[in-house]
């Protein structure tokens, strides 16, 4: 296999410039599908992330309406239901009104026993349960502005919660670790908020319940949804899956868009490959011949054909996979507070890589058929 | 100089005769300027789109009035007191019915999205009497208005188009009430085509608001009444108000998520272009290549250099413009038209809109496919005037 390499080399770099511009092309096309699954992951990766033990209970008619503080106590006593947290969007941004914060009320400790699978140290979680003005807030957020425990901040809201001033002081008491998950949150105390808010006082956003048993979602659901029937404030239960899945829908069919244009690419990027192999092998008709006349098998000048084609969409399409990578890493910290999860995930470079194959066994597939066919003399009359 | 002119238009003739025979690489240039050019009409075209609904809609002589300090209706609120001060104003509009005054409630409704399957925050808004003849283009398709005090709504032909379970004669619940759906009613494409409407007070007693609104909405005489309207609106003592014209208030409600949907569209035309210009070179490389003996053959009779760079720069932008024309008609066919909706963050709602392919868009797309094209010529063009006449003559 290795003693073939120099030859492989060597065709490759007969024609310098056409390898060059096909390799960046296929660059280019691969840069783009790992940024277009970058931007997939940011709408749609917090589905994956979520958990199908929680249950998520809303107001009937729309999100944007509170419910009652006391569904917290009826919520919790229902069978199977083990902890509930209250949850109100507070917003609010801090130094630039034009890069909004993703600040959430919580009860402290419901929000703990709720969410396991926050990382956070003892001694910082502790210390964010006795301070009332006390916060924590995600790895990725801390970094952005830099902020370190025990740091004060003023948080700034448009939403006119206090009668006089629009400014909130808080207490970083800890930094969190979400795996895999959205680490731009900065979660607040319910009491704080509650306490200095004029309206809507004692009501809750919505409530997140942590059950025993994922299998009796479906009931529980009911179960809590049927308790509030007829009241004025109306429930409406399900899964944190549903939840986060029916959430990234609102941005649309921007699924069906990206796959689009994607397949766009993919067309085109497969053409022009596809056509500066058929040329390479076109060209070098006369050389095929030659090998066969060496004895090179059939099947041996057919691989030749495919791997150097493979070789092709390998290095181009790993090093614009790589450059993909990179330029999203990079990009994170502008793009946090508006898609959190703006990364490359494994599973699409593992998607890029096989792609990549793909690409070069259909591009090498036509030319590699036509090396295999050809007879000696024909070949070797220049076809 | 005139006869390197007509010996070029020579040159460029026998080219293009001979394109033919190179049709399959010449395809390669084609296909990829056309994936380019689908690629930005579909992208721009939701650009468009999302600007014609939002930038475009608001009328310079409509105020909207938010408690002083909100940038949006959502986290505005304001006591009934407003709206009667609003009302007093001298520069407002008036008519039979009193001042063009109304004071406005803006929540959701969580409906099922027919494309996706999902939910979707639909935008519900309570308005008083004078609320529809704030709306200039206001048009009912099917049914007609609210009658005030009943739980009636009517649609926007958006919202009616993208959203399950409020057709015309539908009833839905919304809180402890039920719901009839008595018209459906289009405003030029508008943004108020993604909402419902229904009456103020109905509203108001269905999200226990007592009297107070979100926002107030007010004609001005002229447009530019609007500085003095201004000045006596938030000097008020009484209230703590802020003005802004709704045009200016719809172009600042969508001006995130046009600027995302731009740099988005902006990168993707930039690294596609890069490939679509490598594509070029490379065919046209390939062009130039298997013109060799033709181009020598050329030069020894005579012709001089600048003909044959001419010749393959014709060749390329006619590639490219072929290119063009076909990804252009594609990408009309396939986008223009196309209803859709999306969240905007900025009032936590459903705005739904439809993708346009403008005059102007194509018209820079085919600039652009031009440009790509001509880029991936030059440097075969000037390898082509390069040749070496006497090796040239002896290529295969």
């Amino acid at each position: 296999m290795f003693r073939f390499l120099p030859l492989l080399w060597a065709n490759l770099w007969r024609r310098r410039l056409r390898t060059v511009f096909t390799l960046l092309s296929i660059l280019v096309a691969f840069l783009l599908f790992g940024l277009l699954e970058a931007l997939r992951f940011a709408f749609f990766g917090g589905v994956e992330a979520a958990s199908d033990d929680r249950l998520m209970t809303q107001h009937r008619m729309t999100i944007v309406r509170d419910l009652p503080g006391g569904y917290l106590g009826k919520v919790r006593a229902v069978p199977g239901v083990k902890f509930v947290s209250p949850q109100v969007w507070f917003g609010g941004w801090y130094q630039d009104e034009h890069k909004p914060l993703q600040v959430i009320a919580v009860e402290p400790e419901a929000f703990i026993d709720v969410y396991p699978e926050i990382r956070i140290t003892e001694v910082e979680k502790r210390a964010w349960f006795i301070d009332r003005a006390g916060v924590i807030v995600g790895k990725d957020i801390a970094a952005q502005y830099g902020w370190h425990v025990g740091d004060h901040i003023p948080l700034q809201q448009n939403i006119p919660y206090k009668a006089n001033g629009n400014t909130w002081d808080v207490n970083i008491r800890g930094i969190f670790d979400r795996p895999n998950g959205n680490n731009n949150g900065v979660f607040m105390q319910y009491k704080y908020l509650d306490e200095s808010r004029q309206f809507g006082r004692g009501r809750v956003g919505w409530m997140v319940s942590r059950l025993e048993n994922p299998a009796d979602l479906p009931r529980i659901a009911r179960q809590i949804d049927t308790m509030f029937e007829n009241s004025p404030d109306e429930t409406k239960s399900g899964s944190e899956k549903t939840w986060v899945g029916d959430f990234a829908k609102q941005v649309g069919n921007i699924g069906l868009i990206l796959s689009a244009v994607a397949f766009a690419v993919f067309f085109t990027m497969l053409l022009v490959t596809g056509n500066t192999m058929a040329q390479a092998v076109r060209e070098r008709t006369s050389e095929i011949g030659v090998l066969k006349t060496l004895g090179f098998s059939h099947a041996a000048v057919t691989w030749l054909v495919l791997i150097e084609s493979l070789l092709l969409t390998l290095t181009g399409g790993a090093a614009g996979l790589g450059l993909a990578w990179l330029l999203t890493r990079g990009m994170q910290p502008f793009v946090a507070t508006l898609l959190p999860l703006f990364k490359l995930p494994g599973h699409a470079l593992l998607l890029g890589l096989v792609l990549t194959v793909l690409l070069g066994l259909a591009a090498g597939a036509l030319p590699a058929a036509r090396a295999m066919r050809l007879g000696v003399v024909q070949a070797l009359r220049g076809g | 100089m005139a006869s390197s002119f007509s010996q070029a238009r020579l040159v460029t003739a026998l080219n293009l005769r001979t394109l033919v025979t190179r049709w399959q690489s010449a395809a390669v240039t084609v296909v990829g300027i056309a994936g380019v050019m689908v690629v930005i009409v579909g992208v721009f075209s939701i650009y468009e789109g999302f600007r014609a609904t939002l930038e475009l809609s608001g009328a310079p002589d409509v105020m909207i009035i938010l408690r002083g300090g909100s940038s949006d209706e959502l986290q505005s609120g304001l006591a009934l007191n407003a709206v009667k001060i609003v009302g007093d104003v001298p520069s407002v509009m008036r008519d039979a019915d009193g001042p063009l005054v109304s004071g406005e409630v803006f929540s959701s409704v969580d409906l099922i999205n027919k494309a996706t399957g999902g939910m979707a925050l639909v935008p519900l808004r309570g308005m008083g009497p004078q609320g529809p003849k704030l709306r200039s283009h206001l048009h009912f398709i099917s049914g007609h208005m609210f009658t005030p005090g009943t739980n009636e709504i009517v649609v926007g032909q958006g919202a009616a188009h993208q959203f399950a379970g409020i057709e015309m004669g539908r009833e839905l619940k919304l809180g402890a009430n039920r719901w009839n759906v008595v018209g459906i009613f289009s405003d030029a494409g508008g943004l108020a085509e993604s909402e419902l409407w229904c009456d103020l007070t109905v509203l108001q007693g269905t999200l226990n608001y007592g009297t107070a609104v979100q926002s107030i909405r007010a004609r001005l005489t002229s447009p530019e009444a609007f500085r003095a309207f201004k000045d006596t609106v938030t000097t008020d003592p009484r209230v703590n108000l802020s003005v802004v014209s709704e045009r200016d208030y719809l172009a600042n409600l969508s001006a995130r998520l046009r600027g995302i949907i731009r740099s988005a569209g902006f990168a993707i035309a930039i690294l596609m272009g890069l490939g679509a210009i490598f594509a070029a070179l490379n065919t046209m490389y390939g062009a130039v290549a298997a013109r060799t003996r033709e181009i020598a053959t050329l030069r020894a009779l005579g012709f001089g250099a600048f003909p044959v760079v001419v010749s393959v720069l014709v060749e390329a932008t006619m590639l490219g413009l072929i290119g063009a024309l076909i990804g252009g008609a594609i990408g009309y066919m396939a986008f223009n038209g196309v209803q859709t909706s999306t969240l905007n963050m900025s009032s936590f709602s459903q705005v739904t809109f439809a993708f346009r392919v403008t005059g102007e868009l194509l018209q820079w797309g085919l600039i652009y496919a031009l440009v790509l094209a001509l880029v991936g010529g030059v440097l075969p063009a000037i390898r082509a005037a390069r040749l070496p006449i006497a090796s040239g003559l002896r290529e295969l």
